[in-house]
């Protein structure tokens, strides 16, 4: 190249600043697309020296993570109990979602959840009971992230628990999670009343073993492939599952029938997922963290494995950085809230669910899912934005999952922490929110982007691994 | 006839977009037949069916991508594969109706305007360097407006754009012209085969303007920063925008603007000139032109005699008749400036200029007539101002200096302190002269004789005898339209000269008369 081969082409501007300038420029005829340009993240000075000397390092680490990512494949093949299967699970151990926590620190919700998962357990009478005890320090907590698992707002997973097995046939690895509760008055919002427990129990008896049975002769449900078209018919898989839970249903009913021996409870499961619109959220969660799960320990990859919110912590974690967290203070989502309620009711964000953005999903394929625009402003453009909002932060665009309205365009996947940072832009995600005191569950859904402090702990934390 | 097929792993297109695929593939020569679809096991025995199968798809599940082809030869087969991967391509990068959608990035700009092949650049100075390299390695030639560039940054982001082959104006560059396209601060100016590198901004606007108004043109105005002929840069972006103009079929002229260079990058600026088969005019805002006219330039003493060497040049006039024009104008300048003492009063002139260089050469000018005159940026360090806000005998003003605008915008775009400024020194009996420069163009404020003519008419109530004298660079295809502003000026009282030189003339003729 030489300086006046530009003077032998259309002088074509990318205007970074001064917004008149661009103005000026169109009306002289010139071409000219505006940046909307944000300072960077301020991070320490010798972490982005350090992380500017080894991009080309990183830069590969991360091609290698993200063809990990892109190549798992999600099958579901099987369910058991969370002691049986789920490694390190022990009958004093409850999982939780998000970063590691301390009962002191907890949330209403997840305590809440905790409480109801102790009497579930039958190791607590009453909510009192179950409160005494679970501050006791006679019960451990662990964050299901450290556990292969992952669970939906609160994500209590207890001993007793039936959860989904699901391998990524690719790599190997397992990741579990629980079944879906439905909505209303639920574990996972943080409810712990007697109608929370008999539902627990009705699903760990009857729902279970009926499911275990149907998994079982169908060998493998293909979950890649549900999400994949799960998408082309609006679905992001978090906040919108309808149509995987649809998909899932359709292959699920005719095994269920076939195996399924007493009628009544048949109908009762049958009408159970057809009943929940959700019920595939606690699949697409597993599918995505199995994908991720593979792409661990990569050394200098900058791309997140995990993004998880336990309702005080929103948490972090990057393939080139093992088994570190990085965390910051969890927001309260922008949501609608049911009748009744406002956002001084809510809860800060909490949950494993943005393992779904993590994988190139829910907030990230906002696109895809026109009839949940109200969470995101209302007009399908909007939810086009986000989305190509979030191509600015990831290291590429996913082989399989695909928005419709850009042209089958793949999603954008695999968030590089560097360009969260340089472009000053978190994560975008979809949640729903739970009441701040325990007991009372969901009071809306909605949106937010990820607090900056964990990712620039994580971007700092990279750096330390040249060191 | 040759039947061959591809198994693509975890490559999931949906059946439109392979239809589509596959009826482009069956339009290839020697293409007989072919199938791009994903395989299921319904596609598998479609595939069957249609002879299309072939033995690596048995294993295949419902995210591969399956593509076979039938075709009567060899190199038909292998063309047709790689078409399918440019097909394929095509359907993801597909342009949609989302091209008005934010960029917050240069990734994603560069994305949505395909053969970019500027960054403009006016961001806070202590980001700047990084998004100009950014650009640079994207393979962008880089304008940057901003200021506050460490001067290490300037060298490192021009010694890596000179290895590229890509140009980095400024930083601190306010104006340039590239394909007749005014960038940042510049005028509207004519085309034509004049090009020009300037170190200098209001110095680029100023010949520009003036080159257009004589009837030539511009090929190309480019603006490579003040700091670019010192030392510590040693002029690299100067001498690549020489070398440039000099290979530029369009660009018959060159004209080179510029401060005084550091004696170092005089000398490399000299050897280039000495290549360049091209007549080269040359301005030294205050320095000595001997260098550059051993180099074989035409030297200029100022920006207004470089304008009119090179229009002249450029209309096949020679230099020596430009150069009368331009004696016979001064002689012009003294018979009004004689007129003109006779009616005035107070002893002293006020300078408040907008334009950097304006301001310089305004102070050359002067020192001719004159002698040095107190400043904020004075020629001569024992003429520096004491109190910026309180002007001493025979005092010029650059305006534009970093005391005057800190905190607010530059004064080509907010005209309130100077106009400020008017008012007080009309206030002072001693004051005899007001020498003002408007500087027009993209950029600047876009009516500039809102703001002057009612504080000329205030000023002119004030002190009755009370001369303005300015100039305006810019021209008439200016979104101002510089013949309309001086016809304003010269309506609210003003007289207004052809240019900053000829103002600064008038106005040194008279001081020298009256004091």
């Amino acid at each position: 190249m030489a300086i006046n081969d530009l003077f032998n082409q259309p002088l074509k501007v990318i205007n970074t600043g001064l917004a008149s300038f661009k103005t000026n420029l169109e009306k002289v005829g010139a071409e000219v697309v505006q940046v909307s340009w944000k300072p960077p993240v301020d991070v320490d000075k010798n972490s982005s020296r350090i992380i500017d000397a080894n991009q080309s390092k990183i830069d590969k680490a991360n091609q290698e993570a993200l063809n990990i990512i892109l190549n798992g494949k999600p099958v579901l093949v099987g369910l058991d109990i969370a002691l049986n299967v789920i490694p390190g699970m022990k009958k004093n151990l409850i999982l939780h979602s998000g970063p590691p926590i301390t009962w002191e620190r907890m949330c209403g919700p997840t305590r809440g959840a905790i409480m109801g998962a102790l009497i579930y357990e039958g190791m607590a009478a009453n909510p009192e009971e179950a409160e005494k005890l679970a501050s006791s320090g006679k019960i451990e907590y662990a964050p299901c992230h450290e556990h292969a698992s992952v669970g939906p707002m609160a994500g209590i997973i207890s001993s007793s628990m039936p959860v989904f097995i699901i391998k990524n046939e690719t790599y190997g690895n397992i990741a579990y999670c629980t079944l879906n509760e439905g909505l209303g008055k639920v574990l996972r919002y943080g409810a712990f009343g007697p109608e929370v427990i008999e539902k627990l129990k009705w699903m760990e008896t009857i729902m279970y073993p009926i499911l275990k049975a149907a998994v079982a002769k169908l060998g493998r449900v293909d979950l890649k492939n549900i999400i994949a078209q799960a998408l082309h018919m609006g679905d992001e898989v978090h906040n919108r599952n309808r149509a995987g839970t649809s998909l899932l249903y359709r292959i699920l009913a005719p095994a269920i029938v076939e195996t399924s021996e007493i009628k009544e409870d048949t109908i009762k499961v049958l009408n159970f997922i057809n009943g929940n619109d959700h019920f595939f959220l606690n699949l697409s969660m597993p599918a995505s963290k199995a994908c991720l799960d593979a792409a661990r320990n990569i050394p200098f990859s900058s791309v997140a494995v995990v993004m998880a919110r336990n309702g005080t912590d929103f948490g972090v974690q990057l393939a080139g950085t093992g088994n570190q967290w990085f965390t910051g203070a969890a927001l309260v989502p922008d949501a609608l809230f049911f009748p009744g309620y406002t956002k001084d009711d809510a809860n800060p964000d909490i949950g494993d669910s943005a393992i779904t953005e993590t994988g190139g999903l829910g907030g990230f394929a906002i696109a895809s899912a026109p009839a949940i625009v109200q969470f995101v402003g209302g007009t399908a453009k909007d939810a086009v934005q986000y989305t190509l909002d979030m191509y600015e932060i990831t290291a590429g665009e996913n082989n399989v999952y695909q928005i419709p309205y850009l042209n089958f365009r793949g999603t954008p996947t695999g968030i590089d922490v560097r360009k969260v940072i340089e472009k000053n832009i978190t994560p975008f995600i979809d949640t729903g929110v739970a009441h701040k005191n325990p007991g009372v569950g969901q009071v809306g859904a909605g949106v937010l982007s990820a607090p900056m402090e964990p990712f620039k702990k994580a971007y700092e934390g990279l750096a330390k691994q040249f060191e | 006839m040759i039947v061959k097929g591809i198994l693509k792993k975890g490559a999931y297109y949906d059946s439109v977009s392979l239809m589509i695929v596959s009826k482009e593939l069956n339009k290839l020569d020697g293409v007989v037949d072919s199938s791009v679809v994903m395989g299921t096991q319904e596609n598998r025995a479609i595939l069957n069916a249609a002879g299309l199968m072939v033995s690596d798809f048995d294993k295949s599940n419902d995210t591969d991508l399956l593509i076979s082809i039938k075709a009567i030869s060899e190199e038909a087969i292998s063309n047709a594969f790689a078409k399918v991967d440019q097909l394929l391509k095509d359907i993801r990068n597909k342009h949609d109706e989302t091209g008005n959608v934010k960029a917050h990035s240069l990734d994603q700009a560069v994305k949505q305007l395909s053969g970019a092949n500027l960054s403009l650049i006016s961001i806070a100075g202590k980001y700047a360097a990084r998004e100009a390299m950014k650009a640079l390695q994207q393979g962008l030639h880089v304008m940057l407006f901003s200021d506050n560039v460490s001067i290490s940054e300037e060298i490192e982001l021009k010694q890596f754009a000179q290895s590229k082959g890509l140009m980095v104006m400024g930083p601190d560059c306010g104006t340039a012209i590239i394909n007749g396209i005014p960038l940042a601060f510049a005028n509207v100016v004519q085309k034509g085969n004049i090009g020009i590198v300037a170190a200098s901004g209001t110095g680029l606007q100023e010949v520009s303007s003036l080159i257009s108004n004589e009837g030539a043109g511009i090929s190309q105005a480019i603006g490579t920063g003040g700091r670019d002929v010192k030392k510590e840069v040693g002029g690299i972006m100067f001498i690549e925008a020489m070398k440039a103009l000099a290979l530029d079929e369009e660009t018959k002229i060159i004209v080179l603007i510029s401060k005084p260079p550091h004696e170092e990058v005089l000398q490399k600026i000299s050897d280039e000139i000495n290549k360049i088969k091209k007549p080269v005019i040359a301005i030294l805002i205050g320095g000595n032109p001997k260098p550059l006219r051993d180099a074989g330039a035409i030297p200029a003493h100022n920006l207004e005699e470089a304008a009119i060497y090179a229009a002249s040049l450029a209309k096949g006039i020679e230099v020596e008749k430009a150069l009368n024009k331009i004696e016979l104008r001064d002689i012009e300048i003294l018979a009004q400036s004689e007129k003109l003492a006779k009616n005035c009063s107070g002893k002293y002139i006020r300078g408040l200029f907008n334009g950097g260089t304006l301001c310089d050469e305004a102070q050359l000018i002067l020192k001719d007539t004159i002698g040095y005159v107190h400043s904020n940026a004075p020629l001569n360090p024992d003429y520096q101002l004491k109190n910026l806000w309180k002007s001493e005998e025979n005092t010029i003003l650059d305006m534009g200096e970093d005391e005057f605008t800190s905190g607010r915008p530059h004064p080509m775009i907010d005209f309130s302190l100077r106009n400020k400024r008017i008012i007080e020194e009309a206030e002072n009996k001693e004051v005899a002269i007001i020498l003002l420069d408007v500087v027009l163009g993209y950029g600047s404020h876009l009516d500039p004789a809102s703001e002057l003519v009612p504080v000329i008419r205030k000023a002119l109530e004030i002190s009755p005898k009370l001369l303005f004298i300015c100039s305006v660079t810019g021209t008439n295809q200016d979104p101002q339209n510089r013949i309309e502003i001086i016809q304003k000026l010269q309506k609210a009282g003003a007289i207004v000269m052809p240019s900053n030189v000829a103002a600064s003339k008038l106005v040194g003729t008279i001081a020298k008369l009256i004091r």
